[in-house]
């Protein structure tokens, strides 16, 4: 981590942040991660702090939860750029990137007003991941812009 | 062919189809041969939207094989009128049935469907989605009519909301088909399905045209579909589009003689009646053609899970 963001968003002693998310992005990185602080998580959200790599970064820190690889693969879809750091003891024990996950379930909503998924059926919203957006694998509706608006929140 | 339930015609495979067409030649051949094979099958009909010819040649074709069907029925005098989902009516239908045939207004109900069900579950129709049996009949008839190799189709119509189109489209890419697609501006093929048949390497057989005359000459069959009223926000309009993609005896004197008109009916003047008594027109061939065919296709489905001996 670099020093102009330490500045602003506190160190964590134990936990997870995401770094280099495209700025602005960072309420949508918990949404997807469903952290809304109601289990009494310690979040820190920077945004739009800056950075060398993006002109503007948003930066979310989450004490006392690692994040599986699983868990934050989804977050390629809004921020492909984020890098993950698993914090123990003020010290980073892990750091990497998100990969592109095949399919992203029970996080997206189908835009598509005739989809299944969208007709108060007891089904969980899935969407293959292609490489420039997402398909609906109900309706096989396509989506490639603005992905962020169909967070399921 | 191996599915459980039959959602797409992308599920299909060139083998795929043509171990139905080829089941459904030897049924129509002599259709007495299967009366009693599926004696005491039952298939349950899901129609949740109106329904003639899809409807009732599943039917037929059921009770042809020596077996049944049970009907829920209109939408208006089912528990769906109470409020209960569709996943909840497939889960007690499939009780009833040895396998379910399902018409929905939405798009994937049918895959969705399938995910609580163990018995086969055919798409009759989901929304403005996918419609396959439909295709493995206008397939037949292509075959019939003018074989499926170096076969140069026009799909003309609403192709945006016209589920047969997208079905079609999508499986003729096993044969290697020209496809030319002629419809209004506002009625072209979602970007959904041009997407998939491009994914399907057949980008390069594909062309979108306004006008049915520049391609007319090069076609082998021209498959018609009716540009709905509801989906042109006035009379005018509606009346000035829709205008444009009807054809009668005029317009096919540019076509080759022996162009097959095709279409899933039901048309309402798309197609000029005094097209129907010549050699052109193969759509009422076409929907009889839906009963030999849905018979092989649950021939295939109830006789072994959809296995056949590989």
């Amino acid at each position: 981590m670099s020093d102009d963001h330490q500045l602003r968003v506190s160190k964590i002693k134990s936990g997870t942040v995401i770094d280099h998310v495209v700025g602005g992005q960072a309420l949508n990185v918990l949404a997807i991660l469903g952290i809304d602080g109601k289990e009494g998580e310690e979040v820190s959200v920077g945004i739009n702090v800056p950075s060398d790599r993006l002109a503007r970064k948003d930066i979310v820190k989450v004490e006392g939860r690692e994040l599986s690889q699983d868990e934050v693969d989804v977050l390629s879809l809004i921020a492909p750029d984020a890098t993950i750091n698993i914090v123990r003891d003020y010290d980073v024990v892990e750091k990497h990137r998100v990969d592109s996950p095949d399919v992203v379930e029970d996080v997206l909503s189908c835009p598509n007003p005739d989809c299944i998924t969208a007709a108060g059926e007891p089904v969980t919203s899935r969407f293959e991941v292609l490489e420039d957006g997402v398909r609906c694998s109900y309706c096989g509706t396509i989506v490639r812009e603005s992905i962020a608006d169909l967070i399921d929140t | 062919m191996r599915h459980d339930h039959l959602i797409t015609s992308k599920q299909l495979s060139r083998a795929d189809v043509e171990t139905v067409l080829d089941r459904a030649a030897e049924i129509d051949a002599d259709p007495s041969a299967v009366a009693d094979r599926h004696a005491g099958s039952l298939l349950g009909l899901l129609f949740f939207e109106p329904s003639t010819r899809t409807k009732m040649s599943f039917e037929a074709a059921m009770k042809r094989l020596g077996g049944d069907v049970v009907d829920m029925g209109s939408v208006e005098s089912s528990s769906v009128k109470k409020g209960e989902t569709l996943a909840d009516t497939v889960r007690v239908i499939e009780g009833y049935a040895d396998a379910l045939v399902l018409r929905h207004p939405k798009q994937g109900a049918a895959t969705m469907a399938s995910e609580f069900v163990d018995v086969p579950l055919l798409n009759a129709g989901d929304g403005a989605g996918h419609h396959p049996t439909q295709t493995l009949l206008d397939l037949y008839t292509i075959r019939e009519n003018a074989g499926l190799e170096d076969l140069t189709v026009g799909i003309m119509g609403d192709l945006k909301y016209g589920r047969t189109v997208h079905s079609l489209a999508h499986a003729l890419t096993n044969f290697d088909a020209r496809q030319h697609f002629v419809s209004p501006e506002s009625l072209r093929l979602p970007r959904e399905v041009v997407y998939d048949l491009h994914q399907a390497g057949n980008g390069a057989g594909i062309r979108e045209h306004e006008s049915l005359e520049e391609v007319l000459p090069s076609l082998d069959v021209l498959y018609v579909t009716r540009i709905q009223r509801e989906r042109f926000p006035d009379e005018n309009e509606y009346q000035k589009v829709a205008g444009e993609y009807q054809i009668d005896l005029e317009t096919l004197e540019a076509a080759d003689d022996d162009l097959t008109v095709m279409h899933p009916l039901p048309r309402v003047d798309e197609i000029a009646p005094e097209i129907d008594d010549t050699e052109y027109a193969a759509y009422f061939e076409q929907a009889h053609n839906g009963v030999p065919v849905r018979m092989a296709l649950l021939d295939l489905l109830l006789s072994n899970g959809g296995e056949t001996d590989e």
